[in-house]
């Protein structure tokens, strides 16, 4: 039966969640935008407290499986609480230790085995960070074009070659004891078949940061360059099967992580939006500007129009969003719904932020205020995992039912 | 708990309703547009769906069916898949029986309902005003109390099928609060101006209304201003589904042409300049329906929701027309001539930031 209400469940842990974000987050938020490349130690430490052994992802085979034992929400959960840590600082939130992408990775095409191996270390001890890397400093959206190789070499994978832009690759990597997940070609003859994932744990001799990167926003999150020398893992560190397959299947089941993915770097784009949006509507409201919904049209302000319409435009955003994750928990294929979800949250928390800037005209694009640090963190959801125009890409093939040849 | 999924009655419904519009609707949606007229005995076959008597109660001869806000957006964006005129002229007598299912008195629902539940009968809302303020926070057109009764005065347009309807629903204003009045057609002082000639929905018939002195008895109104604005919002979801219904059409019309369209040796639809534009019509039809869904289960849990049924529905208008404008340039010359339906979803489609009240879920 349709229906709009979050469960009990979601909404006292949203509860929960939202004091974290405002009275952790929100204090330090400005301090490490400006203290780029420093941790928040004592925040970290009390997050990985707080949500050790909590996963960032979906489990494929255990959502299918709790699909047919009735209704789950983990991941609509996921996405509630990611919007709240979100709104209350989104490079914190990045920042905060658990597996991230590389333990969705693992989620989403690893054995049993793997799972209990990989995400196990997570439960307890000292704080650690997952991560994944993909992106070549040749090659970004084309993801089927990188040239970082993996090779056999008797009991191991030698991996060679260089990543750029990987969150949280330096705490991931070098700073923790956690793991990066590195997508590399086993057979470059055989394209887009020959890419597979591979899990490095930290400190593997041959694996090393060259650079932290400087960044518009997100500054609380370190983003990694790193490269591959010789870096020899176990032949058991590969995700998914090695063998290469003609066609594309192997490839696409690496991308099917982003399925569960998107939508949740779709909830955070909305938490930036609605820490933007939330902002705006009081200092509007303390300046006696009042949003007059049932207004006569003729009669709406400039700036009621506005607001309106990036009102309206984040809660599209949050609905397709919160849909797409609805389907992962029921066990349904959702490829298109996630491009979608993300396409729109990322543009539309780029357009909110910009437009809140506006309302606040020269307090907004001041520091003293966080309006203009929204914005620039806002950015990177209209780039990272899979721009904008790479998911209207996936959007169209889907509803043409065209191939990646066909339509490229 | 956050659910997508429509109930068996719903689905049921769905198909039933989507069947008709494709079968009986759509075909004739363009001679109806250049003709100006819908063909006799369509209406009856809408009827026979239960658009209209199946929220009657089954003492006043319906089927007694829970309304509900969600299943009126669905079935109105199937409908306004099929044509935008004919939707409305089906629901048309919707425009008087819902109102008086949710605020009506006894007596009124006793002597007026039986006869919607027993077949087709046209019947109006006349809530638009010809002007360019027109709000519906405060309607020009007045009720003022006299001799027990009320005398009513001001000037509406966009009323439809008003030359046949028996009765008029009139929403005015009645000091500060706004209130429904029960006006026969027949009644003295009122004038049913000529036939008006708008830019789409060209088949529906709308009239303007004239009331001048009109004296209506105490048991004409129908109820007070928050039934008014339940009842704008009701209408507000109604609206927007139909212009996602058609923006839909648009969508699928435009992607299958498309698909088909060579241009450079391959199919249009293979140039990301047409393929981005496709994409993004299907992103905002969801999101539109995801909008109004959300407002019309808040209206189905009794909740205030002005905010999100003026919001959804000015999504959902925008979302039409740039959805129609959009397929109209996909097609290029092709959308720009009457053989494709385009051009028609595109003219209906600028309407509906004046439309209010014009159709009810």
């Amino acid at each position: 039966m349709i229906d709009f209400e979050l469960s009990p469940n979601i909404q006292s842990s949203r509860q929960m969640i939202h004091m974290v974000a405002e009275q952790l987050m929100r204090p330090i938020s400005r301090e490490y935008d400006e203290r780029e490349h420093e941790k928040p130690t004592e925040f970290l430490e009390t997050m990985w407290k707080l949500s050790a052994g909590t996963s960032f992802g979906s489990d494929r085979e255990a959502d299918k499986k709790a699909a047919a034992s009735g209704p789950k929400e983990g991941n609509l959960a996921s996405c509630v609480s990611i919007e709240e840590l979100s709104w209350g600082d989104a490079g914190l939130y990045l920042s905060i230790p658990n597996p991230g992408l590389g333990g969705a990775a693992v989620l989403a095409a690893g054995t049993a085995e793997q799972k209990q191996r990989f995400l196990a270390p997570f439960k307890d001890g000292a704080p650690k960070w997952g991560a994944m890397a993909i992106t070549e400093p040749h090659c970004g959206s084309d993801s089927a074009a990188l040239l970082t190789t993996a090779v056999r070499d008797g009991d191991d994978w030698v991996l060679n070659g260089t990543k750029i832009y990987c969150t949280s690759g330096l705490m991931a990597t070098e700073k923790s004891d956690g793991f990066v997940v590195v997508w590399a070609t086993v057979d470059k003859s055989a394209g887009r078949a020959g890419i597979k994932s591979f899990v490095v744990p930290a400190h593997t001799p041959g694996m090393k940061v060259i650079k932290v990167e400087n960044k518009l926003g997100i500054r609380a999150s370190d983003t990694a360059m790193m490269v591959f020398e010789d870096c020899r893992i176990p032949l058991d560190n590969i995700l998914g099967s090695a063998e290469v397959k003609a066609g594309t299947e192997g490839f696409k089941g690496a991308m099917a992580t982003f399925d569960a993915t998107r939508p949740l770097v779709a909830a955070s784009a909305l938490g930036i939006g609605r820490a933007a949006l939330d902002f705006a509507r009081e200092a509007l409201e303390r300046a006696g500007v009042t949003i007059r919904y049932g207004a006569a049209p003729s009669t709406l302000t400039a700036v009621e129009r506005d607001f309106m319409e990036i009102e309206s435009e984040l809660q599209a955003a949050r609905l397709l969003t919160w849909r797409a994750a609805w389907m992962m928990d029921r066990g349904k294929r959702n490829n298109l719904e996630a491009s979608m979800a993300k396409a729109k949250a990322g543009l539309a928390v780029t357009r909110v932020t910009q437009k809140a800037v506006e309302f606040l005209g020269p307090l907004g694009y001041s520091r003293k205020l966080l309006l203009e640090k929204w914005m620039r963190d806002a950015k990177i959801n209209d780039i990272f995992e899979g721009t904008q125009q790479i998911n209207m890409l996936i959007v169209a093939r889907r509803i043409l039912g065209y191939s990646s040849k066909e339509l490229s | 708990m956050f659910d997508l999924e429509m109930t068996e009655d719903q689905k049921l419904i769905h198909e039933t309703v989507t069947s008709f519009a494709a079968a009986e609707i759509r075909p004739l949606s363009r001679d109806c547009d250049e003709s100006g007229e819908i063909p006799a005995g369509l209406a009856g076959k809408g009827f026979d769906l239960g658009l209209i008597h199946s929220a009657i109660p089954e003492e006043q001869g319906g089927f007694g069916e829970q309304r509900s806000a969600i299943t009126g957006a669905i079935v109105a964006e199937a409908l306004g898949w099929g044509d935008l005129s004919i939707a409305m002229h089906l629901l048309a007598p919707r425009l008087v029986v819902y109102p008086l299912l949710d605020a009506g008195t006894p007596e009124q629902r006793t002597t007026l309902l039986p006869a919607f539940a027993s077949g087709y009968l046209a019947a109006t809302a006349a809530v638009v005003e010809p002007r360019f303020d027109f709000d519906t926070t405060r309607f020009a057109t007045t009720a003022a109390a006299k001799d027990g009764g009320f005398v009513l005065n001001g000037a509406k347009c966009f009323v439809p099928l008003a030359q046949e309807a028996e009765t008029i629903l009139v929403l005015a204003q009645l000091g500060d609060e706004r209130a429904g009045f029960l006006v026969p057609r027949g009644a003295a002082g009122v004038t049913i101006g000529e036939r008006e000639k708008n830019m789409g929905i060209k088949a529906l018939a709308t009239y303007e209304v004239g009331l001048e002195n009109v004296v209506v008895p105490a048991t004409a109104r129908v109820g007070d201003d928050a039934a008014v604005e339940r009842l704008l919002n009701h209408s507000r979801i109604a609206l927007g589904a139909l212009a996602l219904g058609m923006g839909r059409a648009a969508y699928e019309y435009a992607r299958d042409y498309a698909k088909e369209r060579k241009a450079f040796g391959v199919a249009i639809a293979q140039k990301q300049a047409i393929a981005f534009i496709l994409a993004e019509m299907a992103i905002e039809t969801d999101a539109a329906r995801l909008l109004l869904w959300e407002a019309a289960w808040m209206l189905d849990q009794g909740k205030d929701a002005t905010r999100e049924c003026v919001l959804a529905k000015r999504y959902a208008s925008n979302a039409c027309l740039k959805i129609t404008d959009n397929a109209v340039q996909v097609l290029g010359g092709h959308g720009y001539v009457r053989d494709h339906p385009v051009e028609l979803w595109l003219r209906n489609a600028r309407g509906f930031t004046s439309f209010e009240g014009m159709a009810i879920v």
